[in-house]
């Protein structure tokens, strides 16, 4: 898919994540609109996965490790034929399969995710197993921050460099905020490279909001041979949506009428200005 | 006598190993755990079937989820008291929420570490994996179980926990017994009453078994090495027609075998006298596995006397 697109695509996304927050009354609004231009280029640009392929283990692998903020992840999936958007507008209703952290019952999510710290070792056994079997699939993981305090992200780390397992990828979505405050503030977490270089990692820095950037680094994977690699996405929280963007309260704050209805007009014109 | 046999743990090792060399998926993942699984010569003779993750249970649950999320039939395996604690809510999480393929393995388990101190017992396994949905759990009780379930564990196909012991264990079935998990096993039938154990507490039920029947007393053994699914069957049948119920575990009393037992008896109406013996809700004494087994009341002699009270109430 060329630049354009994608770039479309991000903010047609970035209207559904809000659609499907407002509708259902509940969601992580600010972690989902930091990383869906992530997402969208993985899906769209970068990972061989589709409905088609999906029952097949010869294909590439992403897990959600920052489970919580799924609606961009049922955003892209939606795009991405793995179900309608009636499915998807069930979210959070009794009964649906749609809820407010991935699970396998969703067509299209590899893992239960939600509490926090444990993705990224489930991304280490799955890329154990295409060592293994000798395939030269790629498993992807996204992680938040904030995520990084949990002390089971770096005992994964340790098995990813002991393994060398250069089909890893490790996306940290670096938004700066949790739902407390900054990160920073909260409890520090830098310098973030220097800690998974320390680990055995190779890392490199780009703007996650960025279509053309991502696509720079995604389209060149691994960083290096015979090294895991992690993708420091630096983000904002809330992207895309001006008084949504890098404000504490928005972690899962659902938008009112009226500022559903501020937000689609904004994305809306940016759309309109591609036309 | 019945002859003694292994270590469970040493049989749970060279069933694996066996099974491992006819199927390449297997993947036997470690936490510096290998010496006190039993599994160096696993290590040695299959090294592309082994993943050696250090000291970090929480990686090891969640390595062996993403290992069965790519096709493998994975074994985690560490010391149960670690494994079924602080590794909890991978087991929770990625393990059983998942649907994966996996077989954790609690290697000297419940008070098998015996002086070593709680940090190492594990007398809350049943009852915090109980909880979990879509969890099974086995406590095998002598070679013969501990092989068996390992072989059903490899087609299993869903998440399985089984717990060891570290000690050589009486051989207590005969040739030709049958062994599915969630089925119980009659190992004795008598009228009197009913002692149920559920690992390896099943020997020291047995060798109850044997005094009682010098004391004219005759009861039924049953081996109930499956926690959950618990069989449910089988134990109402016998709690119907037993004027009383024995249970015993190397668990605390709390949320394991007797417990469940009880809950059983109670919903269903049953009149019949239960006593569940295992590790009281106390600052456990110190000692070896076989004295700590023996003060808690599950000495083959306490539990003659303690049979013999319930018959007479």
């Amino acid at each position: 898919m060329n630049e354009k697109n994608l770039k479309k695509k991000s903010l047609e996304y970035r209207k559904t994540i809000l659609e499907i927050i407002f509708q259902s009354g509940a969601g992580h609004t600010g972690g989902s609109l930091s990383c869906i231009d992530i997402l969208n280029v993985l899906y769209n640009s970068v990972m061989d996965i589709s409905p088609k392929n999906f029952s097949s283990l010869d294909r590439d692998h992403f897990i959600q490790s920052k489970g919580h903020s799924v609606e961009a992840l049922y955003t892209v999936l939606c795009d991405c034929g793995f179900y309608s958007k009636k499915d998807l507008s069930t979210l959070n209703q009794f009964n649906s399969h749609f809820i407010g952290h991935p699970t396998i019952k969703v067509p299209g999510i590899e893992h239960n995710t939600g509490a926090l710290g444990h993705g990224l070792s489930v991304a280490v056994g799955l890329a154990l197993s295409k060592k293994i079997d000798k395939k030269t699939n790629k498993v992807f993981t996204l992680l938040g921050d904030g995520e990084l305090s949990e002390g089971s992200v770096w005992e994964a780390c340790t098995t990813a460099s002991k393994y060398k397992l250069d089909n890893l990828i490790v996306i940290i979505d670096r938004n700066d905020l949790q739902i407390t405050g900054k990160t920073e503030d909260v409890n520090p977490i830098e310098p973030i490279d220097k800690k998974f270089e320390s680990f055995g990692f190779e890392t490199i820095l780009t703007n996650g909001n960025n279509i053309s950037d991502l696509l720079n680094v995604l389209k060149k994977l691994p960083i290096k041979r015979s090294k895991p690699s992690v993708i420091i996405a630096k983000t904002t929280k809330g992207s895309g949506v001006s008084f949504i963007e890098n404000q504490i309260n928005w972690h899962h704050k659902v938008p009112s009428e009226d500022e559903y209805g501020r937000a689609i007009s904004e994305l809306s014109e940016k759309l309109n200005s591609y036309e | 006598m019945n002859k003694i046999g292994k270590p469970n743990l040493e049989i749970f090792s060279e069933t694996l190993t066996s099974e491992a060399k006819k199927n390449k998926d297997i993947i036997v993942v470690t936490s510096d755990s290998r010496g006190s699984g039993k599994l160096v010569p696993f290590g040695r003779e299959l090294p592309d079937q082994i993943i050696e993750v250090g000291i970090a249970e929480q990686n090891l649950v969640g390595v062996s989820a993403g290992l069965a999320a790519g096709g493998k039939i994975v074994f985690g395996v560490s010391p149960a008291s670690f494994l079924t604690a602080r590794s909890l809510e991978q087991i929770k999480n990625d393990v059983a929420y998942s649907d994966c393929n996996v077989t954790l393995i609690g290697i000297s388990a419940g008070i098998s570490y015996g002086q070593l101190g709680s940090t190492h017992h594990s007398i809350h396994d049943f009852a915090t994996l109980r909880t979990i949905n879509n969890m099974t759990i086995v406590a095998p009780a002598d070679n013969f179980e501990a092989s068996e379930v390992i072989k059903q564990a490899v087609s299993y196909n869903k998440p399985l926990y089984i717990r060891y012991g570290k000690k050589p264990m009486m051989d207590i079935h005969p040739p030709g017994t049958k062994f599915k998990i969630g089925k119980s096993i009659l190992v004795k039938k008598g009228e009197d009453l009913t002692i149920i154990a559920t690992g390896e507490t099943l020997q020291r039920a047995y060798l109850a078994y044997e005094i009682l029947k010098e004391n004219n007393i005759h009861c039924s053994i049953i081996s109930m090495h499956t926690i959950k699914p618990f069989d449910k069957d089988t134990f109402l049948e016998f709690s119907k027609n037993s004027k009383a119920i024995l249970t015993i575990e190397e668990h605390s009393i709390f949320g394991g075998l007797g417990e469940c037992c009880a809950n059983l008896i109670a919903q269903n109406n049953i009149d019949t006298n239960l006593k569940i013996l295992g590790i009281p809700d106390e600052y456990m004494i110190n000692g070896s596995q076989s004295d700590v087994l023996d003060y808690y009341n599950m000495s083959p002699e306490r539990i003659v006397e303690i049979s013999k009270d319930l018959l007479n109430k």
